[in-house]
């Protein structure tokens, strides 16, 4: 019956429809439907850059307006990929321009961002309005001056923990005296110096400014001034906080804060004197968000105080200076708490002031709606994540970091295999999950057996055998990325199911004993993905024979096939890919057109191909018009 | 040679340092790749590639731990033809080299090393600071050592043979190593003022440079030096502490890059005085001494002194904990500038009273809050602005506004006033004149002084218009 409503008023009720996951679904009803939905959608979410080429997402999707790219693998961050290997922006950026779509947002985390794409970038969209880096490095200041001067109608600009090369600090001012539309300004990043001037009339002029985020540089008087400029904040990121308590200054800024009063997320206090903090004790009372996570300074009793001034807390980022008394604070003020960040405040020293399960069982016990977790520790028993599990069986991320990875439960002495297994088990809602500590196969048994929503999994230093990883592969249903380092995983385990990699993201596997000709059987079996073998040792991949172990292995389904732009000058790559067997100009079998098409959804959502993946001939026979007509005869006949 | 702003300071970067940072890759190809053409024949000529290129396979570069990542980063930067993406790759594969399960055999090694460049980064700053403040005592040279001037070229020669002479030190001077390990335990004191010689006269420094020939061991040594730099610093102190007579000695090194000398052996130094080092700081002295060791290695490929007592730390994986490199760096740099307030087991404040000719009332401050020079200066000329600003407008100077945060140093600078300290020794100083973190040890009360009253004691500024003159 639907289907006799004009086209604009479904495109109208699907603009309701904002969830990735349901306007799949919903291009799957039919073809007038399929086709509704793609001129429609506006928001687009690729999870792998090179998964697919933005030519086909422009060609299937021409109406976006916001896209969000991630390009390096995970682990990237923790500085397991190359510096070169990949996640440029610059050719989607190219191909985006090109074809003169009306792109307004653009959203990248891990990828290489050139100045000369950020400059692209601000010249040929004119509505651009938002701009949000996330972990990015390859550009400068001179990119952000770029952005900052030619996007007239910029509302965004959000950069987080971005490796900026350049710490020049005047892209500040190259926003033009008319520029009064900003909403977020985040650059709390950048290292070095900003024009203060440019930045207080930057504020002045920009009435609807909520969110705003500071650097090192930016002085607590300058701070002062700003607050009194724009009192509308919801969201500070203070950059220096240092000053004398008894000095005109403090009285000021606490005049200037108590003004203040829609705040409701606090960051930053890049530099702090601790005496200060008594200044913003009026505003804590209805913070939602709070992140001393960069704040070392803060510590102590003062970061207690302060904490238990904020009794609405939603999200908590701290560092492990905070003990576990600290956290029995937490736990006791902070009700509402759901999400909850704990930091080493030393990741690589001795760890002496960090916290213990001790922390984490109080908070448990505090805070009820505790669904969110990252927690880097000292030591963790079984016993308390038994009582987490317990007290907390809401939890959707659990992330535990035991700072020496393959610690024992430090009372009995025994493999953490139960008390991982207590969290699988009760939270049924589990989708992110990071294992540590002394762990067996055990652990992932339990990990298959229990959690049926997990999507990513990060193992490390874990497990005995190959089983490990098959409970897993078997075992969760949902899984899209896996990443796996320094675990006894070899080709038996890659091997047993490489369709499952096809309803995947991508996997990682580093140090593992996956050897060469392991992954190339992979490659050669699914032609859909690509597997590509990091060496490190020098020796190109050529040189090595089949049985000697890779060092790193990253794959990951695409439409694109090889990428062009993986290093050359150092043979450390290779690509290989199933169509070693058939040439490039080979014309596809109509075989293959079902299995290229469905993983066309990836520009969607890959959520897709995994929860809908009985859907896949349907969604195939709707992609493309002449296909469609001749396959909906059978999709009929089903 | 050529000077490149890094984290907002210009550093000077010399042959030296190229060297140093290729400690970090086993290709001796890379050599070539990153010192400009010039530099090559020297480099090759000046040291056997050969045992260079074995050395880092022996340790597999393990000997850098991630904490260094920022030290190394900041050296690459200096190298004018590494591009970014070079450097990155570089720090890729050595970050990655650094592979779990050969950790254990080098830890000891690499906790050795570590610990000291940890502090790398404020070293750097510190001594740029020092370069590039306007701050009275800042260009003054090392007044203090004048009266030690016989001694001090003595040392000074120990310094020149370190930068070395083209061709002509080089064998003796790895015997010098060889034999005579304590000597390397002498340089200690002398090396944290290169730093800030560099800073302060870069073209005397290039001169330096540019005569510029050296082993590989001392290289590297020199490197491990200059990541100690702050390190050092403090083993520098506290010998001050202990006895009087070294400490001004030490200034006076660093201040005459300039000086040529006649051939004085490392081990000028009396036996007597190392045994104080040690004994006043022999964690210092342990941690050192790999550095030591490892200079020698770089030409004697031999590690075993490497095992020498060290606390066992951490094996450091790479990737392990898992934390966003960003963070890690961030995190470094701000515990850094709060070490003062944290290392010691609860931020003891520091108070200390502070007066100015002219002002009716004293002030306290605690100088456990600021981290820099450049922050007291900014802070004090706060507190007693009204003053300043008195003075200002009746010397003509542009009054009218709020101080500006230079304007106190202008007026230092312009010898209006001069913010001297009164140290553990009652002696009044000029402020600036020794690392921050030493100043904080040994301030005991602050003065902002006519400069007319202070000329008797800024013997520094003193000198510094005879070496103009």
């Amino acid at each position: 019956m639907m289907n006799y409503f004009p086209d604009e008023v479904l495109e109208h009720v699907f603009d309701f429809i904002t969830c990735h996951k349901d306007r799949n679904s919903v291009s799957l009803v039919c073809k007038s439907w399929h086709r509704i939905e793609r001129y429609s959608r506006r928001r687009v979410f690729i999870g792998n850059c090179y998964s697919i080429s933005p030519e086909r997402l422009i060609a299937r999707f021409p109406g976006v307006k916001s896209l969000t790219l991630k390009g390096k693998p995970h682990f990237a961050d923790f500085n397991l990929v190359p510096y070169d290997w990949g996640g440029f922006v610059y050719p989607w950026i190219k191909v985006l321009a090109e074809t003169g779509i009306g792109l307004e947002e653009l959203r990248l985390k891990r990828m290489v961002v050139s100045d000369e794409s950020l400059e692209l970038l601000s010249k040929s969209f004119v509505n651009f309005q938002s701009l949000v880096l996330v972990s990015c490095d390859g550009f400068s200041a001179d990119g952000l001056a770029a952005i900052a001067a030619n996007c007239r109608f910029l509302r965004e600009l959000d950069l987080q923990e971005n490796e900026v090369d350049d710490h020049r600090g005047h892209w500040l001012s190259c926003f033009p005296e008319s520029c009064t539309s900003l909403v977020s300004l985040n650059f709390a990043c950048l290292k070095g110096e900003v024009n203060l001037g440019a930045l207080e009339r930057l504020v002045s002029r920009s009435p609807n400014l909520k969110s705003l985020r500071l650097n090192r540089s930016v002085p607590l008087d300058t701070l002062q001034k700003l607050l009194m400029r724009a009192p509308q904040l919801v969201d500070l990121g203070i950059g220096s906080y240092v000053h004398d308590p008894l000095s005109e200054a403090s009285n000021k800024l606490k005049h200037a804060i108590q003004r203040c009063k829609s705040i409701m997320s606090l960051s930053g206090f890049l530099e702090v004197a601790p005496r200060c903090m008594s200044a913003i004790y009026p505003i804590c009372g209805n913070l939602t968000t709070l992140n001393l996570s960069y704040a070392p300074g803060i510590h102590g009793n003062k970061l207690t105080k302060l904490i238990q001034h904020c009794r609405k807390l939603q999200r908590l980022w701290i560092l492990d200076c905070i003990g576990d008394k600290g956290l029995g604070v937490v736990a006791s003020t902070c009700k509402e708490l759901q999400e909850l960040r704990v930091f080493p405040s030393d990741p690589f020293g001795a760890g002496n002031d960090a916290v213990t399960e001790e922390g984490l069982v109080l908070v448990s016990a505090g805070c009820p709606k505790l669904n969110s977790l990252l927690y880097f520790c000292q030591q963790m028993t079984n016993a308390a994540l038994i009582t987490v599990a317990k007290n907390c069986p809401n939890f959707i991320r659990f992330r535990l970091c035991i700072l020496d990875p393959v610690r024992p439960d430090p009372v009995t002495n025994q493999p953490l295999d139960e008390g991982f297994g207590a969290i699988v088990q009760s939270c049924k809602q589990l989708k992110r999950l990071s294992l540590s500590g002394l762990l067996t196969d055990q652990v992932f048994l339990y990990i298959g057996m229990y959690a049926e929503q997990l999507e990513m999994l990060s193992i490390a230093f874990a497990a005995d055998s190959d089983k490990g990883m098959l409970y897993v592969l078997n075992g969760c249903k949902k899984l899209r990325k896996l990443e796996i380092r320094d675990c006894p995983f070899g080709n038996a385990a890659l091997l047993e199911d490489v369709g499952k990699y096809e309803t995947m993201r991508s996997l990682w596997m580093s140090s593992c004993e996956v050897t060469l000709g392991g992954c190339k059987t992979v490659a050669e079996n699914m032609p859909s993905l690509n597997v590509e073998i990091i060496n490190e040792s020098g020796q190109t991949v050529f040189n090595l024979d089949e049985g000697q172990k890779v060092d790193k292995m990253y794959l990951y389904r695409t439409l694109v096939g090889h990428r062009k732009d993986a290093p050359e000058s150092n043979q450390t790559y290779l690509k290989c890919r199933g169509d070693l067997t058939r040439s490039d100009h080979h014309e596809p079998s109509l075989n293959d057109m079902i299995k290229d098409m469905k993983l066309k959804n990836i520009s969607g959502d890959d959520d897709f191909i995994i929860s809908e993946s009985n859907n896949f001939k349907l969604q195939s026979q709707l992609f493309e018009k002449e296909e469609a007509e001749i396959m909906i005869l059978k999709w009929k006949r089903l | 040679m050529s000077v490149i702003e890094f984290d907002g300071h210009n550093i000077t970067v010399s042959v030296k340092d190229v060297e140093a940072i290729l400690g970090l890759k086993n290709e001796s190809v890379d050599i070539h790749e990153v010192v400009s053409k010039e530099n090559v024949k020297e480099l090759d000529a000046n040291y056997n590639l050969n045992s260079f290129v074995n050395h880092v396979q022996i340790n597999r570069f393990r000997t850098f731990s991630p904490a260094n990542l920022k030290a190394v980063i900041g050296l690459l930067l200096l190298v004018p033809s590494l591009t970014l993406r070079r450097i990155r790759s570089y720090l890729e594969k050595f970050w990655v080299l650094m592979s779990p399960p050969l950790l254990g055999v080098e830890e000891e090694v690499q906790s050795n090393v570590s610990s000291p460049s940890v502090d790398c980064g404020l070293g750097l700053k510190e001594r740029n600071y020092l370069g590039l403040s306007d701050c009275s005592s800042v260009d003054s040279s090392g007044v203090s050592s004048l009266p030690d001037n016989n001694k001090n070229n003595l040392n000074l020669k120990a310094t020149e043979l370190r930068l070395g002479l083209p061709g002509s030190q080089s064998p003796a001077r790895e015997t010098e190593l060889c034999l005579l390990n304590s000597g390397k335990l002498d340089e200690k004191p002398l090396f944290p003022l290169l730093p800030s010689k560099d800073g302060i006269c870069p073209s005397s420094q290039k001169n330096v440079v540019a005569g510029n020939k050296r082993g590989f061991s001392d290289t590297m040594d020199g490197f491990s030096e200059v990541k100690g730099y702050a390190y050092a610093e403090k083993s520098w102190m506290f010998h001050d502490a202990g006895s009087d007579s070294e400490s001004p000695q030490t200034v006076g090194h660093g201040k005459y890059p300039g000086n040529s000398g006649a051939n004085v052996i490392l081990s000028a130094r009396s036996p007597g005085a190392q045994a104080s080092v040690k004994k006043d700081e022999p964690a210092n002295v342990l941690q050192k001494q790999p550095h030591a060791t490892n200079g020698i290695n770089l030409k004697q490929t031999d590690i075993s002194n490497n095992k020498s007592s060290a606390p066992a730390a951490k094996a450091q994986v790479v990737g392990w904990p898992p934390v966003r490199s960003f963070r890690t760096k961030t995190l470094a740099t701000s515990s850094k500038n709060n070490d003062e307030v944290d290392g010691k087991p609860g931020p003891a404040a520091l108070f200390v009273k502070v007066s100015m000719d002219g002002a009716p009332y004293l002030r306290k401050v605690d100088l456990t809050t600021y981290s820099t020079y450049r922050e007291l200066s900014s802070a004090l000329e706060k507190m007693f602005s009204c003053f300043t600003l008195g003075q200002c407008g009746s010397h003509g100077a542009a009054g009218k506004e709020i101080l500006s945060q230079s304007k106190l140093k202008d007026l230092l600078h312009g010898s209006e006033y001069v913010l001297t300290y009164k140290d553990k020794d009652g002696d009044w100083m000029l402020v600036g004149d020794v690392p921050w973190e030493m100043f904080v040890e040994t301030c005991k009360r602050l003065k902002i002084m006519k400069s007319s009253d202070a000329i008797g004691l800024a013997p520094r500024a003193t000198e510094k218009s005879k070496v103009i003159n």
